[in-house]
């Protein structure tokens, strides 16, 4: 049964991890993550989990444990934020090339400098290249259920990758919101139990995990790692047709809101669409054919799908939440126009938002909206702009 | 547990279906079929005539690689030395001579 609660993005997967009372957890405190290691430690300390809480002096030492222990042949989580997720990357690496299945709680943050400690998705933008599957969560409910999740995409045997899941730092992981949270024993049935192929404490088998690879080796590798991220894809859609058929939520590669007729809309990723919703809901009052794409799966990519919903659209604005510094766009803006790339006429501008906690408001999606508007009319706009920025 | 290889199947022609994920090495003792001798730029050729079977080299062999049958060491494992020299310092009759490339024969 699903219980009406109110919590925060941070307690809400907190509560997840306690459900899922994983073998090990390694992790270090860090701003805004370092609340959902707290609270497993209380739950530690109550009795509630039974999980090996390693207390480590580093991320990099964090992920490394992690490793250990799921090559051992136990699930293991972490949490991190920002330059605690940059501490890692070597081991986030080295995490999808051994193909554990490590899950992480993500709690984006802009990466320093200059230093800050809000909301913006530099960090996991950063790791976007590191072989890990990546879910992005607009709000408290949407980081618990795919938390919920997320072992069983990371663990099935056609995909065996780690996992991250994204939320927002503050505006997600420190606001109250209410949510629906479900019991352990439909949690612990869904989340089920792991049983590895092959694992290091096994007395009966040998085994090497990490190996040095020659040449002749390593493509090898990378392609079947390649594999592996695109079986994910059927992967993710089956486990949340089962989450929606076991508690009633529906998830897929994206959410599409108001996009049936629409021809202008907003790409983005987790806490801002919940405003951005407000501004479409405002425009079709208004008689605009507004709508939105909120991402949920940037890895894997979910190109054709994402053409396929998003081709319909005379114009589109896609939001990224971190630069990227190639002097274009943001990298969100730079997959999804490929993703478009001969399939749409639709006439695309980027923005950069939101970097280092800055608010976006309603106001400012109706802006970008009526941006949108003037450009169906042949005002032409650039590959990307900053919004928010003071000029 | 058995010493026991369970990788002889997999090989620089193996497609990439093959390769085990995350390139597990399945059981042990497969440095054996792994051929690093190839590396070797110094060869240690073995004088039989000056050899008294004393076996101070076997043991110091840092690849395992002079081989024992029924207790009197063989030929090198040219498939894993190195040409590391240290058999040729060790041996107290002058039965190891170490080449460069180049110089003399190899295997």
């Amino acid at each position: 049964m699903s219980v009406k609660n109110r919590m925060s993005g941070n307690e809400a997967v907190a509560n997840a991890i306690r459900q899922i009372n994983p073998d090990v957890i390694a992790a270090f405190p860090i701003t805004p993550s370092t609340e959902i290691p707290q609270y497993v430690s209380s739950f530690k300390a109550d009795g509630l989990i039974d999980t090996e809480f390693i207390a480590v002096e580093s991320e990099h030492s964090a992920m490394s444990a992690c490793i250990g222990a799921s090559a051992a042949g136990v699930r293991a989580m972490t949490a991190t934020s920002s330059a605690g997720m940059a501490l890692m990357y070597e081991l986030l690496y080295v995490a999808a090339s051994d193909r554990l299945p490590i899950v992480l709680a993500a709690v984006n943050r802009a990466l320093t400098g200059p230093i800050n400690i809000n909301a913006d998705h530099s960090d996991s933008m950063g790791a976007r290249d590191a072989g890990w599957i990546q879910l992005y969560s607009e709000n408290a409910q949407e980081a618990y259920d795919n938390m919920l999740m997320a072992h069983r995409i990371a663990e099935h045997p056609d995909v065996m990758l780690p996992i991250m899941i994204c939320q927002d730092g503050f505006i997600t992981s420190h606001a109250i919101e209410n949510i629906l949270l479900e019991d352990d024993g439909p949690v612990k049935k869904f989340v089920g139990e792991y049983k590895p192929h092959k694992y290091l404490l096994n007395t009966e088998e040998a085994l090497a995990v990490g190996p040095y690879s020659v040449s002749p080796f390593v493509i090898e590798m990378k392609r079947a790692e390649h594999e592996a991220m695109k079986n994910a894809k059927q992967v993710i859609l089956d486990v949340s047709a089962d989450f929606a058929k076991t508690f009633g939520r529906s998830y897929g590669f994206f959410e599409e809101y108001r996009m049936e007729d629409a021809e202008v809309g907003v790409l983005l990723m987790s806490s801002a669409a919940g405003t951005a919703k407000d501004a479409v809901d405002k425009l079709r009052e208004r008689g605009v054919k507004a709508g939105l794409v909120k991402l949920r799966a940037f890895r894997p990519f979910p190109n054709d799908e994402l053409a396929e919903a998003l081709k319909g659209l005379k114009a589109l604005a896609i939001m990224d939440r971190s630069d990227g510094f190639s002097a274009t766009g943001g990298p969100l803006n730079a997959e999804v126009r490929a993703a478009l790339y001969g399939k749409a006429d639709t006439k695309i501008t980027g923005y950069i938002y939101g970097l280092g906690g800055r608010d976006i408001r309603v106001e400012d999606f109706e802006d970008i909206f009526g941006e949108l508007a003037d450009m169906l009319t042949g005002t032409e706009l650039p590959y990307c702009r900053y919004r928010g920025v003071r000029e | 547990m058995d010493k026991k290889n369970l990788m002889e199947g997999i090989t620089e022609l193996s497609p990439w279906t093959d390769i085990t994920p995350g390139g597990f090495v399945y059981g042990s003792g497969n440095s054996e079929s792994f051929n690093t001798g190839d590396w070797r730029t110094r060869t240690p050729v073995w004088k039989q005539e000056n050899c008294r079977q004393c076996l101070l080299c076997f043991p110091v062999c840092p690849d395992s690689s002079i081989p024992i049958r029924d207790g009197k060491r063989a030929d090198f494992d040219f498939g894993h030395c190195k040409g590391c020299a240290i058999c040729a310092e060790i041996c107290p009759f002058g039965a190891i001579d170490i080449q460069t490339d180049g110089e003399g024969a190899d295997e």
